[in-house]
């Protein structure tokens, strides 16, 4: 059985630093699901198809957690007793804030005009904006380990990425 | 020159019993049962040499007609003769757009619509079975034998309560059902492992009645899902009633009679595949008042009155991509699936919004059975040289329960790769609350009256507390044929409730039981020989399972587990040469228990290989 107090990095094999080596990662989890995936199981006992079952899906759930920059984050603060996934407290930058509103309040005339390209290019600035963050979270967490002060940072990672989801949503909702 | 055979770790030793496995493609218009023979995927023809099985079920005066036999019939006895069950499949009668499309007498029952029809009334699930026992029949006289295993496809984007209808005819058909395919997907591994592809692929799968299109990257024996996205009740059906209305509007017909309908239906049909080689078809027809229909169809006309259906194909392609976070541009090769996309203007929507002409290699009715076929031979446990590879899939729609206010709260995202757990945790809305309704939906909307109603379950007997003060942890288990097992548990008393979610829509398991015996009805000891049969089968599945683990991995059982394990074995084999399936279903249960630990153990040394990267490529003889 998967020890499940392994926590996502370990499972991988990988260090737990912020910067991940995504060619280290797809190799790990597909070497890991070729081991412990159900359809190896097929016609195992019903307690090695049940063990597959919960093995293969927690591999896949580090996986998407690593995968992710936003969720790697969190969770890399978590380990580190840095609550980062709650949605309380900690106000973030007034001008970040602003900044965030006026492209939503952009996107909302977008999408009543129909206007795809103009989405796009605001989803694609907020991706630049969330880029920057992750890199300087990479510095932050890799070379200074400075967790706590990382925190906001994260907040604010986190909120550019559901704004880019409600964008795109927005531009689904076009098609 | 006499090789030893060494086989990887943990694989099935090396001498064992060759099994029938087949991959049954169960399509709107046509289904299909394939195998591997000889290391070739092949389908599986009737005696005359046809490789497809119309999907039509006739319930006659003398029994039961499946295929051409019905299709002979349809005109003359629609309303006994189904077609297109397909779409019927996990619905309820508020589902179906336009309920007089079809010609059936429905009955609105609760949950899944039914037909009456002469030899009573049916679920689409019964219908479904009695096409996949002709298939089972074909596959078990082609193959000389009871079959071991089968991979059944339904279309990605089938949602829970349609997957389930699906495994639920599969079962009452006798089929021992390995895994549900998605469509695309086995389309994919049947293409991918033919030409060797490398990076990302679209399979755009128009059929008789659904569409799917999945984004799919194959790299080094990997065929990752990236999305999926499509339309349950969108294909090659929907274009035929297109034809179907144009030629009651172009020869000036009054209302139809069922017959005539289907009559007309059919000719709409011929038409359309006409169209994908001519100009145009000539459609002339004579209905049962004398009344003659005599009028041409050319492909412009054809292409102007479907160009809404194809244009709303586009719309889960873009979807798709986006999700995929891929650009048409990073497109490698677009796969063409199901025989709705021989239509010219299909395949030039498709070429234009790629950029590519699409794939075509293929044929494009078979491509999905095979896939099929290829899966289940590999799940059965067959060696194949270049079997190697590993199938990743997703979910195609959110799942979630409903909140305070009609509202979705979504647990598991739309496309995450199966099987995925996931639990959230919710509290009581009043002091005292001592039950919770717990209602799952799947789909994407926020209001949960526009998601799909999967079921509904209580929780009862948690404690009083103030609203808000009690913590109800949900938990969602989605499996690898994307079905959804949901439990609830009030964490600070452990008041635990579970349901598979069949309710809403699916069969209740006493239906599958009245189902089954109704197949009996007037043979008690029919039943109890299937019973009989089923656990032998299973007893086999496991002893050899057992068998095979203590050969790769015999040094992780010490003595008294290994005398345990041994001594369980012998108790199975001793009760499978009896008759009492009860007896040996409890030897069976024992034999899982005296070797669940074993199984951790193994499953322990595997990761530990991966971990270690020396996983070893199978040595093929």
């Amino acid at each position: 059985m998967i020890d499940f107090s392994r926590n996502h990095f370990e499972l991988f094999g990988l260090p737990a630093r912020y910067r991940v080596d995504p060619d280290a990662l797809d190799a790990a989890y597909r070497s890991l699901q070729s081991e412990v995936h159900p359809d190896r199981f097929a016609r195992g006992s019903d307690a090695e198809r049940r063990l597959a079952l919960q093995a293969s899906a927690r591999v896949n759930e580090a996986y998407r957690m690593l995968k992710d920059p936003v969720q790697r984050a969190q969770y890399l603060l978590g380990l580190n007793g840095v609550d980062a996934a709650g949605e309380t407290d900690t106000q973030l930058p007034i001008e970040f804030l602003e900044r965030q509103l006026e492209r939503r309040e952009a996107a909302g005339e977008a999408l009543a005009a129909g206007d795809e390209r103009t989405l796009s290019s605001l989803r694609e600035a907020v991706r630049g904006e969330a880029r920057q963050i992750e890199d300087h979270l990479a510095q932050a967490l890799d070379n200074g380990a400075d967790y706590a002060a990382a925190r906001p940072r994260v907040r604010e990672l986190t909120f550019l990425s559901k704004l880019a989801a409600d964008i795109g949503a927005m531009s689904s909702s076009l098609d | 020159m006499a090789l030893l055979q060494i086989s990887e770790p943990g694989e099935a030793p090396a001498p064992h019993a060759w099994k029938r496995a087949v991959g049954i493609d169960l399509g709107t218009t046509n289904s299909l049962v394939a195998t591997v023979r000889h290391g070739l995927a092949v389908v599986l023809p009737d005696p005359e040499g046809r490789p497809l099985v119309p999907s039509i079920v006739r319930y006659g005066e003398g029994g039961v007609d499946v295929g051409y036999l019905a299709m002979a019939k349809q005109a003359a006895d629609p309303q006994n003769t189904i077609v297109s069950v397909k779409r019927l499949m996990g619905r309820g009668l508020g589902d179906l757009d336009d309920d007089r499309r079809f010609p059936y007498r429905f009955v609105d029952t609760p949950g899944m619509v039914r037909i009456a029809t002469r030899s009573g009334v049916k679920s689409p699930v019964e219908i479904s079975a009695d096409l996949l026992k002709s298939l089972r029949g074909r596959a078990e006289a082609s193959l000389g034998g009871a079959i071991d295993g089968a991979v059944v496809t339904v279309p990605a984007y089938f949602d829970d309560a349609q997957r389930q209808a699906t495994k639920d005819a599969a079962k009452l058909a006798g089929l021992p059902i390995l895994r549900l395919l998605n469509e695309p997907t086995a389309a994919a591994i049947a293409y991918g492992l033919d030409n060797a592809a490398e990076g990302v692929y679209a399979v755009y799968d128009l059929g008789g009645g659904t569409f799917d299109i999945s984004i799919l990257r194959l790299s080094k024996g990997v065929f990752e899902v990236l999305a999926t996205n499509g339309d349950s009740a969108l294909g090659g059906d929907d274009f035929d009633h297109r034809v179907f209305c144009w030629i009651i509007e172009a020869a000036k017909l009054p209302p139809l009679s069922p017959a005539d309908a289907r009559l007309l239906l059919v000719k709409s049909r011929v038409a359309k595949e006409n169209l994908s080689d001519h100009d145009d078809a000539a459609i002339l027809a004579t209905l049962s008042d004398g009344t003659k229909v005599d009028v041409l169809l050319t492909r412009p006309i054809f292409t102007e009155i479907t160009k809404n259906l194809v244009s709303k194909t586009m719309r889960p392609v873009k979807r798709a991509l986006r999700d995929a976070k891929m650009s048409p541009g990073d497109i490698k090769g677009v796969v063409l699936v199901g025989g709705a996309t021989r239509m010219p203007q299909v395949r030039r929507a498709v070429a234009e919004h790629f950029g590519q002409p699409p794939l075509t290699n293929l044929n494009p009715d078979e491509v999905v059975a095979l896939g099929a076929a290829i899966q289940a031979n590999k799940l059965v446990g067959n060696r194949e040289r270049n079997d190697d590879w590993l199938l990743l899939d997703v979910i195609p729609l959110s799942l979630g329960i409903e909140t305070m206010g009609g509202l979705t709260e979504k647990i598991i995202a739309r496309n995450s790769t199966i099987p995925v757990a996931r639990a959230q945790e919710f509290t009581t809305f009043k002091d005292g609350q001592t039950a919770m309704a717990i209602h799952v939906v799947q789909g994407e909307r926020e209001r949960v009256a526009d998601c799909r109603s999967l079921g509904r379950f209580e929780l009862h007997g948690i404690p009083p507390m103030v609203a808000g003060a009690a913590r109800i942890r949900v938990t969602f288990e989605v499996d690898a044929d994307g079905l959804l097992e949901v439990g609830a548990r009030e964490q600070t008393t452990g008041v635990a409730a579970a349901i598979t979610v069949k309710p809403s829509y699916g069969l209740s398991d006493g239906e599958i039981a009245r189902m089954l015996s109704d197949s009996f009805a007037h043979a008690a000891d029919d039943m109890q020989a299937r019973a009989l049969a089923e656990a032998q089968v299973e007893a086999d599945r496991i002893v050899e399972a057992t068998r095979a683990a203590l050969a790769a991995d015999g040094d992780l059982v010490d003595g008294p587990e290994r005398a345990a394990i041994g001594a369980a074995l012998a108790h199975v084999s001793q009760a499978r040469a009896g008759s009492d399936h009860l007896a040996l279903r409890a030897a069976v249960e024992a034999l899982n228990r005296a070797t669940a630990d074993f199984a951790g153990r193994r499953m322990d040394r595997g990761v530990a290989r991966a971990l270690a990267g020396k996983r070893i490529d199978a040595l093929s003889d």
